[in-house]
Order: structure tokens, then C-alpha cells, then sequence
């Protein structure tokens, strides 16, 4: 059914294998950054950082859509929500993450009309089985997810229909790892590149962090010896002499081209804009816009909601956290007044947040 | 933070943390009674001048989709009471049923639903003995609501109990997790996962019965919402003891957990309605084992770990070899996005 033999990369033997070679490679400190959510779920899940040495730190970087998403962008969603006759359609994580003033579960509660659906085209089916409401789809998420959108927005021209469109907060990933780098505040000696969005964009749009920085970089997959193998390769790139360069663990799942397909629709309906991460702050050329031919669609122009200014919640340091600069239970909140249940910031609330990974799993430094 | 601390939100019927956090906080609190106290799956009580105890419980069912593959609302909410009263090793006897339906609802669709609570309740050799029924406005309730209760004999020298677990007992599971929950996300969201995924949904007083007959059984739990996870820390915590799980050992269908992956779900949080989890003296856990294994709800049924001495807590055994906390289902299990 998962078309995988899951086993094969979770056997034990095998892992204590890469242990070793990890260990023999580790003879002095890295930092290394893996740069997706579901990596910090594994990584926790598997209790990896258990098994490599001490010196070899593995740092969440901001590879949780629903956590880079800016508190002005989530606090416009809930005003959209808000509107009369709005159905918001949404995947699930965002339901809880907290705005300046609230989250869509809590309007929700207070009669809003959020759903939460698995994909745009579940959010499209409402639009075409409801035509006198209108369903905006929550746009959040990196390259793995835009282009899907991509296509269900051309779905939705071709169709007709006029009831349905999206609130675009999309994220791309490489231009945060550039500002994660000339931003020089964190050492990093080595990237865990992420599998999925990879999948669609390809080794290309990374080779700047190998030739231009000097730092490894290795696309993985998700399974515990997908990354260890990962986090071998990285350091032996390090060591060895031939130079940083932009290895591919997760070759059974990524092209080197990525999938020109998925990036040809996303081409055709979105554009690079300058973009805002929530507790990072502005990045040129890191989100999607819609190109003028799909205006209409835009829920941002149709449902014309000024920002007022947002500021994050006291204390809280989901920014560092993404940005590699501290740990999860460095942060006072963590485990005392934010938890899964009762959370103060975004990296909490989603199941991709590097905090609700070191919660759930039970991970201290 | 207006993050909706001052009404429900769905998180607080997930059967995770926050709906524990409910029960003690609003009702437990106001219901004081040493019988609500017991905190396990059923209320257990004495019968003046009997040697036998009586168990009784309730539930409401409020399942989307009404009908998915393996089931349907009638026979998870006959299934369901039944399995709460064999949680505490009764013998169950007697079922009430309510309804709640929407004006506008289909006829076919109700008697569909009630043929197949007679016949879970005839498997179960249970009566439904009483009833209510009641017919809100449309948009009053969502298609069709049932809540059942029952009542169940405990057998004298009969003790099952969450807070009865030792060191050195085994834990059992009755056969693979997560069917339940995956069948009905799929039914419900059109996932269009293929494979046979089907709910396990079935009564399981009969498997009791053939655990009760060999002995040893201490502590009993159906891993419902919040799953198998979250019935390990309710018998830790009421036990006051910790359980060691080996992740591996956990039946899971391959294409159950091929679905999960896909998900980002966690088996061991999802739920199920036809298993259950038994600790078991450790002497006796080979022949309640095999005991299971004969019975068509257990053949599946495997060891998966032990009752150790420590704080209380479930520590899990990765297939890596690490060890971690596995802690109460936290919120609602949502699937990823990425």
C-alpha cells in the first residue's frame, strides 16, 4: 500500500552501522539543520538524537508551513472567515495556530464557517456544491504543497467557477536558507535538505548553499536510516576534500530535475513575491502571488482586510527556534504554559513544529 | 490569549489530555461519588445479598460517516456499551438505546441501522431492553445521533481493574491497531486509499470471557479514541506504575499503516472499537495468549510488553533501539500537510 518497504529502512542493525560511522566522522562539533517538519518528527519519533554522538547537534530550521505563516497573514484569515456567507476551507494545523487575537478554531467556535479539508480540491467541491457561499482556501504551505493548489485553481478557471478562491501564504525554501545563512547569526555545517519538497523543485535551486557558502548539503528521506545515512554524508563532506556539495540521499523519491510538471502549473498560475515568516520577518522572493491572469482568484484582493499591527505573544521564541538559534525547552513557555493543548506559539500547535516534536516525543536537550 | 480557553472546542472530545482535563475539571468534580471515582471504562457496584457485582455504562455516538466499511453507527454503538461493560470483566446483559434524529432523515437509512444493532446485539448476547427516541429540526442535530447504556453482571472473584496493574505483569494487545480509525478517515475524507480497509468494530465479551477463564487478567482497556497510547497512561496513571512497550511488537496491518504514513498519523493513536489491552499476571500470560489466539477477535493477539516499577509513564522502544516517552494523545490527531 505505501509502495515502501518500510522495514528495510528502519532495520537495527543497519542503524548501528551508520551510528558507527557517524561516531567515527564526529570528532568535532557540527551543527547541523534539517529543514522540514517531518524530519523534526522523525528525528524525535526515532529518538535519533539518542543514538549519534553529542557533538553532532541537529537543529530544527523553519520547515513548518504552518509555523513560518505571519500572525498579520493568519489574523486576515480569520477576518475572511469572519465575513458573512464565507466558508474558509483549511488543512487542519492551521486551525488552532494562534493569531494576534485568537485562532480559527476559536472563531469557529464563535460561528465562523472553518473547515478543515484535506486538499484544495475537497475546498473546490464545497465551492461547486455551495454556490451562494464563498470558499476560500487557506494557501499555506511550501513547494510540496503550491503546486496541487496550482492545479486545482486552473481546475476551478476551466470549471467556472466564481465562488472559490485562495488566500496565498505560500513559502519557498530555498530563499529562507539563504536568509538563514547571510543572516551569520547561527553556524550551520550542514543542511538536511528536505525529501518532499524536493521531490518538486529539485537539487538546482540548492547548489548556492554548496558553492557560494561552503555548506554541505544532502536531500533525505524520512524514514530513521534515510537520515542517519543523511547525517553521514554531511559529515563526510566535511571531512573530506573535495568541497561542500548538494548530495541526494532520497534519490528513489527525487529526480535531480524535481518534477517540471508540478513547476509548470505552478509557474503558470503563481510569482515570486517578498514574503513575511512569522517571527523571522520579511525575505525577498520567498512566498507565491498570484500572477495577474488568476487575480481573480486571489482571496487577498477580493477580500480587501488590512493588517493591523500584530505583535507575537509574550515570551515567546518560536522565531529562534526556527531559525536554529535555540532548542525547544530553551524557551520558558515550553512544557509549562505552552503545550499541544494549550499552545502559546505556532511551533507548538503543528504536528510539523519543532516544539510539538521535542513535547510529544519527550525530547530534552 | 483568546485561543477559545472559555468554550468547547473539538480538541476536548478527542480522548486525549484535554478531555481528561474536562471530565475532572466540570464534571467529576460535581458528581463526586466513590463509584465515578473508579475511573475505569464502566461503573462497577455491589448487588445487596449477591455474590455478584453489577457494571454499568454509557455512550453517545456521533460518528461521520453513519455507514463505512466493517460497520455502521447502529453496531458501534451496540459494540461500543458492550465492550465497556466486558472492560471490567462483566458479563453483559442489558442495553437501553437512544436516538436523536434529524427531521428529513431517511427512513431506509434508520431501519438500516437498527437491523444492525439487533444483530450486534444478538451476537453480543445482549438485550436492548429499552429505549427513547426523539426527532429534532433540521439542522438540529446531524443525521442521527445514538446513545446507548448497559448493564453487566460481574462474576464473584472477578477484580479487572486500571488501577490493578504490578511490576512484572504482561501487556497484551488483542490483535492489530488503527483499523477503525483509518477506515472511517477514508470513508469520511474520500481518500481513495485502496486495499481492504475495514473497521474492526465487534463486540468483545466473548474474548473476555476466554481471557477470565484462564486467570491472571488484572487490568483491561478498549483502546477507543486516543488509542492504544492513551489506554497505556490511563492504566499507568491509575496504576501508579510504568509500562515498557516494544514498538515493534505492536500488530499494525501493513495497509493500515501505509495510510498512516501517508497521513502523518500515528497508529498507536488511532482508534479502534473491536480490540483491547489486557494486562495479564506474567505466569499466565502464554496461556491467555493462546487463549485469545483461538477466538476469531484475537487471533491476532501478541505480547507487547511489561509493567516495570517507576514513575508513571509508558516508555516506548523505538525499532532503533532508543527509548522514549509514548505520552496521552495531545489535542486532536490531525493528518500533515507536507
Amino acid at each position: 500500500m505505501s509502495g515502501l518497504d518500510l522495514e528495510k529502512y528502519r532495520d537495527p542493525a543497519l542503524a548501528r552501522k551508520l551510528v558507527a560511522r557517524i561516531a567515527a566522522l564526529a570528532t568535532a562539533p557540527a551543527s547541523l539543520m534539517e529543514v522540514c517538519g517531518t524530519h523534526t518528527m522523525a528525528i524525535s519519533q526515532f529518538g535519533i538524537r539518542g543514538l549519534i554522538p553529542k557533538a553532532v547537534r541537529l537543529l530544527s530550521g523553519p520547515g513548518c508551513p504552518v509555523c513560518v505563516t505571519s500572525l498579520g497573514d493568519i489574523d486576515r484569515m480569520i477576518a475572511i472567515a469572519r465575513q458573512p456567507g464565507v466558508v474558509l476551507a483549511t488543512f487542519g494545523d492551521m486551525v488552532r495556530v494562534p493569531g494576534s487575537a485568537g485562532s480559527l478554531a476559536a472563531a469557529r467556535a464563535a460561528g465562523a464557517d472553518v473547515r478543515v479539508v484535506y486538499s484544495a480540491l475537497d475546498a473546490l467541491r464545497i465551492a461547486v456544491e455551495q454556490p451562494a457561499k464563498q470558499v476560500v482556501f487557506a494557501g499555506v504551505g511550501f513547494e510540496t504543497t503550491s503546486p496541487t493548489i496550482a492545479a486545482t485553481v486552473i481546475e476551478a478557471r476551466d470549471r467556472g467557477v466564481g465562488n472559490f478562491s485562495v488566500y496565498p501564504a505560500f513559502k519557498l525554501v530555498p530563499p529562507a536558507l539563504e536568509a538563514i545563512l547571510s543572516g551569520g547569526r547561527v553556524g550551520i555545517d550542514g543542511f538536511l535538505l528536505p525529501g518532499h519538497v524536493s521531490a518538486i523543485i529539485g537539487s538546482r535551486p540548492y547548489r548556492f548553499i554548496a558553492e557560494q557558502h561552503g555548506v554541505p548539503c544532502v536531500i533525505a528521506g524520512f524514514e530513521p536510516l534515510d537520515i542517519l545515512e543523511a547525517i553521514a554524508l554531511l559529515l563526510e563532506q566535511r571531512a573530506g576534500a573535495a568541497g561542500a556539495s548538494v548530495q541526494n540521499e532520497y534519490s528513489r523519491s527525487v529526480p535531480e530535475q524535481g518534477n517540471p510538471d508540478a513547476l509548470k502549473i505552478l509557474e503558470q498560475v503563481f510569482q515570486p513575491v517578498d514574503a513575511m515568516w512569522r517571527a523571522i520577518g520579511t525575505i525577498p522572493r520567498s512566498g507565491l502571488g498570484f500572477r495577474p491572469a488568476f487575480a481573480r482568484f486571489d482571496a487577498a484582493r477580493l477580500f480587501d482586510i488590512a493588517a493591523a499591527p500584530a505583535s507575537e505573544p509574550d515570551g515567546c521564541r518560536c522565531g529562534q527556534v526556527m531559525m536554529g538559534l535555540i532548542q525547544p525547552d530553551q524557551c520558558g513557555h515550553f512544557g509549562k504554559t505552552c503545550t499541544p493543548s494549550d499552545p502559546v506559539g505556532p511551533c507548538m500547535v503543528s504536528s510539523e513544529g519543532a516544539c510539538a516534536a521535542w513535547f510529544k516525543y519527550g525530547v530534552t536537550a | 490569549m483568546g485561543n477559545g480557553k472559555d468554550s468547547m472546542t473539538l480538541a476536548h472530545g478527542s480522548g486525549g489530555r484535554l478531555s481528561h482535563e474536562l471530565i475532572e475539571g466540570i464534571f467529576r468534580k460535581r458528581f463526586a461519588n466513590p463509584i465515578l471515582a473508579q475511573g475505569d471504562d464502566a461503573a462497577e457496584f455491589g448487588i445487596q445479598n449477591s455474590e455478584f457485582r453489577m457494571a454499568y455504562t454509557t455512550d453517545s455516538y456521533v460518528i461521520k460517516p453513519l455507514f463505512f466499511p466493517g460497520g455502521d453507527i447502529g453496531k458501534l454503538a451496540v459494540c461500543g456499551t458492550v465492550n465497556d461493560l466486558a472492560m471490567k470483566g462483566a458479563v453483559p446483559l442489558h442495553l437501553s438505546a437512544g436516538f436523536i434524529i434529524e427531521e428529513g432523515f431517511a427512513l431506509d437509512r434508520l431501519e438500516r441501522i437498527v437491523d444492525s444493532m439487533a444483530a450486534a446485539a444478538r451476537e453480543a448476547e445482549v438485550d436492548i431492553v429499552t429505549g427513547d427516541t426523539k426527532v429534532v429540526e433540521k439542522g438540529g442535530c446531524d443525521g442521527l445521533f445514538v446513545n446507548t447504556s448497559g448493564i453487566g453482571l460481574i462474576p464473584p472473584g472477578v477484580a479487572v481493574s486500571g488501577a490493578n496493574a504490578r511490576p512484572g505483569d504482561a501487556v497484551i494487545v488483542s490483535g492489530t491497531i488503527g483499523d477503525h480509525s483509518v477506515a472511517v478517515m477514508n470513508a469520511r475524507h474520500g481518500f481513495g486509499l485502496s486495499g481492504d480497509l475495514a473497521s474492526d468494530v465487534a463486540p468483545l465479551a466473548g474474548l473476555v470471557a476466554a481471557m477470565l477463564a484462564v486467570g491472571g487478567i488484572r487490568a483491561l482497556r478498549d483502546p477507543t479514541r486516543g488509542g492504544l497510547a492513551t489506554a497505556l497512561n490511563e492504566i499507568a496513571l491509575q496504576s501508579g506504575v510504568r509500562i515498557g512497550i516494544e514498538e515493534q511488537a505492536v500488530p499494525v496491518r501493513p495497509q493500515v499503516r501505509g495510510a498512516c504514513e501517508m497521513l502523518g498519523l500515528d497508529p498507536l493513536y488511532a482508534a479502534n472499537e473491536g480490540k483491547l489491552v489486557a494486562v495479564v499476571e506474567a505466569g499466565r500470560a502464554e496461556p491467555v495468549l493462546r487463549a485469545m489466539r483461538r477466538h476469531s477477535y484475537g487471533r491476532d493477539a501478541a505480547l507487547i510488553g511489561k509493567i516495570e516499577a517507576g514513575p508513571p509513564g509508558v516508555a516506548l522502544l523505538t525499532p532503533l533501539g532508543t527509548r522514549r516517552p509514548l505520552l496521552m494523545l495531545e489535542g486532536e490527531a490531525l493528518p500533515r500537510i507536507c
